[in-house]
């Protein structure tokens, strides 16, 4: 899960309409082997560049071809990009909590060992984005600093609190979703690790976003007092589902380079439009309805008009003021300090057993 | 990883481990979560010899003008049979 709504990213700017167009009609998941296919099919390609660096940089781009970790690149590209891998990853970890804070409570086996494998996939995710994050020259143990001393940030969605178990279906259909209409046009961002990391990603991210979908189905599906409770977590969820989309593009500033660079391929607000339209007939087939008065067809723009979220909440929970934020960062730091014998007790076993052996394995 | 038999073993991705041991315990929990693979190499970084992309032209340059050495660069003629 992730959202890309950080204060400092403010990434926006031009449609990108030509593979607005290519895309449009194609599931997620196709969009996501679309973007597979792509990745190896530029790699056939053959760059015609100077072989003066700012030059074969910008051939590469333009041929829409991958950088790769031993290329050269310009500095704000590599900052950027460790920058947005980061937060990307530290989503994924700080996602683990309100969703792991279900675990136990889940309503059955079933549910409990499918709810432990997401939970677990989400660890898994910020690892892979870790590693792709240090494949720019940055360790792993830095970022994680720099996310346990707030220097870094994480998606403000999980700031909120998971109330009920509705909540955990609601967060797989809206918050999964979401992050998967954000993350698959990162599939096919310029710089390779990320690239790859990202179709991994959504892959299995697409799990998450069905498991929510069908927890859902059932509530919704079953008691009054069920339906209700799933309801409720809807009408809490959407708005700040909206807001992961980050600012509107009018308030956005950064994001003119990214896109020139292929590392962002929608804005904001065309991504979040997505979003509205996809989720408009899920939710009818859910039963369930979105808390938006406003919300209709418009049929010359050819998608839904909607309410935009509270864009002076987000900025309040990204600076750190969420119902969560304390929290959250607590849990972590603790995890981080918990963990650390284990840690130490490897590492001292590793050299106890080097030390014997010193042929190796 | 080898994802079945009979396939080469590629690049899957990197990981943080204390020794060779847990490195591949972790490649499986990070790496094998859906079945992907029934075989798993694990390096150090620090082990693997690259070669540069600066020197990418001079380096493999020697195989660039030396068309004849794929099959197309011939001119069969016409009914020569299992050619």
């Amino acid at each position: 899960m992730y959202g890309n709504d950080f204060a400092a990213t403010g990434d926006a700017g031009v449609p990108a309409s030509d593979v607005a167009a290519t895309s449009a009609g194609r599931t997620l998941l196709e969009q996501v082997e679309d973007a597979e296919r792509e990745l190896r099919s530029a790699s056939e390609r053959s760059v015609v560049g100077d072989d003066r660096l700012q030059d074969y940089f910008d051939a590469v781009i333009n041929a829409d071809q991958k950088i790769e970790p031993r290329d050269w690149m310009p500095d704000p590209y590599r900052l950027g990009l460790i920058r947005q891998i980061a937060q990307h990853a530290h989503s994924e970890i700080i996602g683990m909590q309100p969703e792991g804070n279900w675990i136990s409570r889940a309503p059955s086996l079933k549910r409990k060992a499918i709810l432990l494998a997401k939970v677990q996939d989400e660890a898994g995710h910020g690892l892979y984005l870790y590693a792709a994050a240090e494949t720019l020259g940055v360790s792993r143990s830095d970022l994680v600093d720099q996310l346990l001393t707030g220097r870094q940030k994480y998606s403000s969605i999980f700031n909120y609190p998971t109330l009920t178990w509705a909540d955990v279906g609601t967060i797989g259909w809206l918050v999964d979703g979401a992050a998967i209409v954000n993350q698959v046009p990162l599939c096919r961002c310029s710089y390779g690790p990320y690239a790859r990391a990202m179709i991994r990603i959504c892959k299995e991210e697409s799990f998450h976003q069905r498991q929510g979908f069908e927890i859902l189905h059932t509530l919704a599906h079953g008691t009054p007092a069920q339906r209700a409770m799933a309801q409720d977590a809807v009408n809490r969820w959407w708005y700040p589902s909206l807001a992961m989309f980050g600012p509107p593009d009018t308030a956005s500033t950064h994001s003119e380079q990214s896109m020139t660079w292929k590392i962002k391929r929608f804005s904001n607000d065309e991504l979040r439009q997505r979003f509205v339209d996809m989720c408009v007939q899920q939710a009818t087939v859910l039963g369930l309805s979105l808390p938006d008065p406003d919300l209709r067809w418009n049929a010359e723009r050819d998608h839904y008009d909607f309410t935009q979220p509270d864009f002076h909440e987000l900025m309040r929970v990204i600076s750190g003021d969420g119902p969560c934020n304390r929290q959250r960062l607590e849990h972590r730091r603790r995890a981080h300090e918990e963990g650390a014998w284990v840690r130490e007790a490897a590492a001292a076993y590793a050299a106890k057993r080097a030390a014997r052996e010193p042929a190796g394995v | 990883m080898r994802p079945r038999r009979g396939l080469a073993h590629t690049h899957v991705g990197s990981l943080h481990a204390p020794d060779a041991e847990l490195a591949l315990r972790n490649a499986r929990d990070l790496y094998t979560r859906r079945q992907e693979g029934v075989s798993i190499w694990v390096v150090p970084a620090a082990s693997i010899v690259a070669s540069s992309p600066d020197e990418k032209d001079a380096f493999f340059d020697p195989a660039a003008d030396k068309v004849y050495r794929h099959p197309t660069f011939y001119e069969v003629p016409e009914g020569a049979g299992h050619i």
